[in-house]
């Protein structure tokens, strides 16, 4: 396996250039730029409000300084809140070239894509050069989510991703779950898990968290097509997307941009701190994917049921299908097929390894599906936490 | 002995988990029983694997999921008409569940 080395030593498995827009106002020239530029290589994401928030700036920075990032253009109406100099000084100082257009002193929209377009230009003759070097099992950083979820989840894709945590733990890698809100019901067992007692009470006291600030919301983290594809209640959802988790020791507690830097399994703490504001925590599947990635994830594997067929800007998603019946209408999408573990035609084991084996091809350079359709999906929104507990930081292993 | 079409997750669960669709009106073995399905089931839909008394606790993945609202009959469909969240209450794109404690 190859990887991308990063000035800051740090290895992606794609070579991305990121076009960003800082506010709303500022999207469509971005756009704009990135559709010109017309490379699956050359991405876009942003953020569309106008007030300034730690967070979204701090995710930013995560995402912008990711590994799998070669160089980063950012896109600035000019008057916004976004902090675009600190932003652009964490870019510049992690060793990746980054310019900024402003579109009120460039000229506007016109003349801001054209310059927008050099500076991608300019960004990909820069990163050409990149080193690729030799990247081992030991030093991925893989995430999972699960969307669309069904009855079928819970006893087949998720156990199976679950299976290829456990392969990828033991050989060294860093492995990410996620959502507490959709873990309601497994405190307990997570808990005993944790690799200290003291982990297993920040665990306990996240998922109350994610359970009261639900309730302020007025609804759990549930879809309808969650019911008509036969789940009924909260738990019995997160009972079945725990099964992602596989059976690791829990290594540690994180809060979105918190970047993982030993192996081990870790619960992404994705529910805000404090009284609950801005409105959901995650208002859809992507902005989940985008707090994997800020914290790390090269990959992620997305399990799904009713079928889901979105991808992520940055880090490329892999598709693990838990029903036969959605597979065979959705075949396209889906770069797995756990159904056959439904259909007797398959073990947890066996797709567990299938899962495992096309992680390292993927991380070799591989598209997945989503990645050949052209998906680069992305959700930034508000939100606030606090720092994360000493007792939630990983322990030596 | 159960028809293949309906799985048993963990020995301590007290409903079936479908894994490949059942047809109003099919004759299938729960159990070691033959009995008639009323209604169709989905996959990744349950059944109730015995009896379920009104407040009991529904178990799958060996787990609690639930309790029942009403009292629920052999081989019955278990789902949102029957059971509800101790946690959170669900919902469909036409209304919300209540919730359970």
């Amino acid at each position: 396996m190859k990887g991308y080395l990063r000035a800051d030593g740090r290895k992606g498995i794609r070579n991305i250039v990121v076009v960003v827009y800082l506010v709303e106002c500022a999207h469509h020239v971005a756009r704009a730029v990135v559709s010109r530029a017309n490379s699956d290589a050359v991405q876009l994401i942003g953020f569309p409000g106008c007030f300034p928030n730690e967070y979204s700036l701090t995710m930013m920075e995560r995402l912008c300084t990711h590994p799998n990032i070669g160089g980063v253009v950012l896109v600035s109406l000019g008057c916004e809140g976004f902090n675009r100099e600190r932003l652009s000084k964490t870019i510049a100082d992690s060793g990746r070239p980054v310019r900024t257009l402003v579109i009120q002193e460039s000229g506007g929209t016109r003349r801001t894509i054209e310059s927008g377009l050099e500076a991608v230009e300019a960004t990909q003759r820069e990163i050409a050069a990149t080193p690729m070097v030799d990247m081992g099992v030991a030093e991925l950083v893989v995430g999972t989510i699960c969307g669309g979820s069904d009855g079928t989840s819970g006893i087949s894709a998720n156990p199976a991703v679950g299976r290829s945590f456990d392969t990828l733990v033991e050989q060294g890698a860093a492995c990410i779950f996620e959502e507490t809100g959709e873990l309601i019901g497994c405190e307990q067992v997570m808990a005993d898990r944790a690799a200290t007692p003291e982990l297993g009470q920040e665990i306990l006291a996240a998922v109350e968290k994610a359970e009261n600030y639900y309730r302020v919301m007025g609804y759990g983290s549930f879809a309808p097509g969650n019911a008509e594809g036969g789940l009924t209640t909260q738990e019995e959802k997160s009972l079945g997307a725990y099964a992602k988790s596989g059976a690791s020791k829990i290594h540690g507690l994180i809060k979105p941009g918190d970047v993982v830097t030993q192996g081990g399994l870790y619960l992404l703490d994705v529910v805000p701190d404090g009284e609950p504001r801005f409105g959901f925590p995650n208002i859809v599947d992507n902005a989940e994917i985008v707090e994997l990635i800020a914290s790390g994830s090269h990959l992620v594997l997305f399990t799904t049921g009713r079928g889901s067929v979105v991808g992520s800007a940055i880090s490329p998603v892999i598709k693990v299908c838990a029903n036969p019946e959605t597979y065979q209408k959705l075949a396209d999408d889906m770069d797995v097929n756990a159904g056959k573990i439904i259909d007797g035609e398959g073990t947890v084991n066996s797709v567990g390894e299938e899962i495992f084996e096309l992680v390292c091809k993927v991380a070799d350079g591989e598209k997945t599906k989503s990645e050949e359709l052209g998906h680069q999906e992305f959700v930034l929104t508000y939100k606030q936490f606090e720092p994360t507990g000493p007792a939630c930081l990983p322990v030596s292993r | 002995m159960n028809d293949r079409r309906l799985v048993l997750v963990n020995e301590n669960d007290n409903v079936l988990v479908c894994c490949g669709q059942v047809g109003a009106g099919e004759t299938v073995v729960l159990e070691g029983e033959s009995l008639i399905m009323g209604v169709d089931i989905h996959v990744g839909h349950k059944v109730a694997r015995r009896a379920i008394g009104k407040g009991e606790k529904i178990f799958r993945y060996g787990a609690p999921i639930g309790s029942a609202t009403v009292d629920i009959a052999f081989g019955e469909h278990v789902h949102m008409h029957n059971i509800k969240s101790d946690y959170i209450p669900s919902h469909t794109r036409e209304k919300k569940m209540e919730v359970g404690q």
